[in-house]
């Protein structure tokens, strides 16, 4: 049985159709082409699918699409503004947070759950903000000063 | 990976969702320990009833006599919760400390001990707390103490047809000096062994003593005989030394790769003492 579900994705009202077992994720690559969403581990460990869902950091290979019915949706798609980089994006491109880049993504929108509820964070706080996503690129190190680099520009303006 | 089809009902009240629930049917809650085993197929289920959306049963209330926690506060909220953090603080203090942001943002108490993995936190939290478990179903609501919860490896006192709406923390001299302490599995945060621990202290002496352990057993249990050994006693490192010999006592300690049965049962002694000494 197929389920009729409208998401507000990245401000933009969506519709679809979807099976009760269908994944927020795949919801969001393959129905509605949004693939920044990056599928990692699928086993709610890796972080790499990590969306806002009405404003929280979530996994989205561990909620069901028709669970995000009447629900707001935030991807790395929705975080630049006017064609500007969000201040999180900037930072990864000026510390070089990325190498590979999978996990990317999903290092932004976590990181831009902490900056709303703590804007200046500390090392060790970013540190445990980033527990559930993994890098197996960078060390972490440059992850952690991209997004003191945001934190600084955001002058606690959230997210 | 995909679950195997099954029939999606959304609920928007408790009765509701008790109207929905059959014998093939299973609870969906913040579903962070449902939707893996779904995806992984060590589960599968006909109708899946979501009580998610359930506002009712979200909330954290602060009574005269005890904290009631909903089923369906996330762990996050529980984090966040002052009333928690004075009446209870070894709620809080655990609740940071499961698993990552993201699933403190969905998960539930009220899944967490539905579920009952032998490793998860709340289970011993909520022995130390002396908390009672409330239940509906269709012929009206009953309620559990915490201590008669836990039946088994994934077992519990709940039975089929039910639900868990809240969970009580009684505000008592113990549970306002509580502690949580854990020795986490480095990937997943589950407890490899963790330990709640609560005592109303007359100077260093715990005048009560409740002790939770999960990790270690099948199931999350109390040490009863440590804490009897322990009631009146001053809480200093050879008098806890003592006491802890008997720690195992009664239960079969679970063994994997991350810990042997030795090992397990040494955690368990050092993150009790850690906690204890945290009462003084």
């Amino acid at each position: 049985m197929k389920h009729k579900i409208s998401v507000n994705i990245n401000g933009k009202q969506c519709e679809g159709e979807v099976e009760g077992r269908e994944l927020l994720v795949n919801f969001l690559r393959e129905h509605q082409s949004l693939t920044g969403t990056h599928i990692g581990c699928d086993t709610s460990s890796c972080g790499a699918c990590t969306i806002h869902l009405n404003g929280a950091a979530t996994k989205s290979c561990t909620v069901l699409a028709v669970q995000a019915d009447g629900a707001e949706v935030t991807t790395i798609e929705g975080m630049a503004t006017n064609g500007e980089l969000h201040p999180l994006q900037a930072g990864f491109k000026e510390e070089h947070g990325l190498q590979c880049g999978f996990c990317t993504p999903g290092m932004i929108m976590t990181a831009a759950d902490l900056l709303k509820n703590n804007p200046n964070p500390s090392e060790h706080e970013i540190r445990e903000a980033l527990e559930g996503n993994i890098c197996r690129c960078t060390g972490y190190h440059n992850i952690v000063r991209s997004i003191q680099h945001a934190a600084k520009n955001m002058n606690g303006v959230t997210a | 990976m995909i679950p195997l089809s099954f029939n999606y009902k959304k609920a928007n009240s408790v009765d509701e969702a008790l109207s929905m629930l059959t014998e093939d049917s299973k609870v969906l809650g913040g579903g962070h320990s449902l939707i893996p085993a779904l995806k992984l197929r060590l589960n599968s289920v006909e109708t899946l009833v979501d009580i998610s959306k359930i506002d009712a049963i979200k909330g954290i209330n602060d009574n005269e006599k005890s904290v009631t926690v909903g089923g369906g506060a996330t762990h996050a909220s529980i984090a966040a919760n002052s009333a928690l953090a004075s009446a209870a603080p070894m709620m809080a203090e655990a609740a940071h400390t499961i698993g990552d942001i993201q699933v403190r943002n969905m998960g539930t108490i009220g899944g967490s001990i539905a579920h009952a993995d032998p490793a998860a936190d709340w289970p011993a939290v909520l022995l130390a707390a002396d908390a009672n478990v409330v239940i509906k179903n269709k012929d009206g609501q009953r309620e559990v103490d915490i201590d008669q919860f836990f039946t088994g490896f994934y077992e519990t006192a709940l039975a089929e047809g039910e639900i868990i709406t809240a969970i009580r923390i009684p505000k008592t001299g113990f549970n306002s000096n509580s502690v949580y302490e854990k020795f986490k599995q480095p990937a997943s945060r589950f407890a490899i062994v963790g330990v709640a621990a609560c005592g109303e202290m007359d100077g260093k002496t715990p005048k009560s003593l409740r002790i939770g352990i999960t990790g270690l057993a099948e199931r999350a249990f109390r040490p009863m005989e440590v804490e009897k050994a322990l009631i009146g006693k001053e809480l200093n490192e050879a008098n806890i030394d003592a006491a802890l010999g008997n720690i195992a006592d009664g239960v079969s300690v679970m063994a994997d790769h991350y810990a042997s049965e030795k090992y397990r049962t040494h955690l368990a002694k050092v993150y009790t003492k850690r906690a204890l000494l945290r009462l003084v």
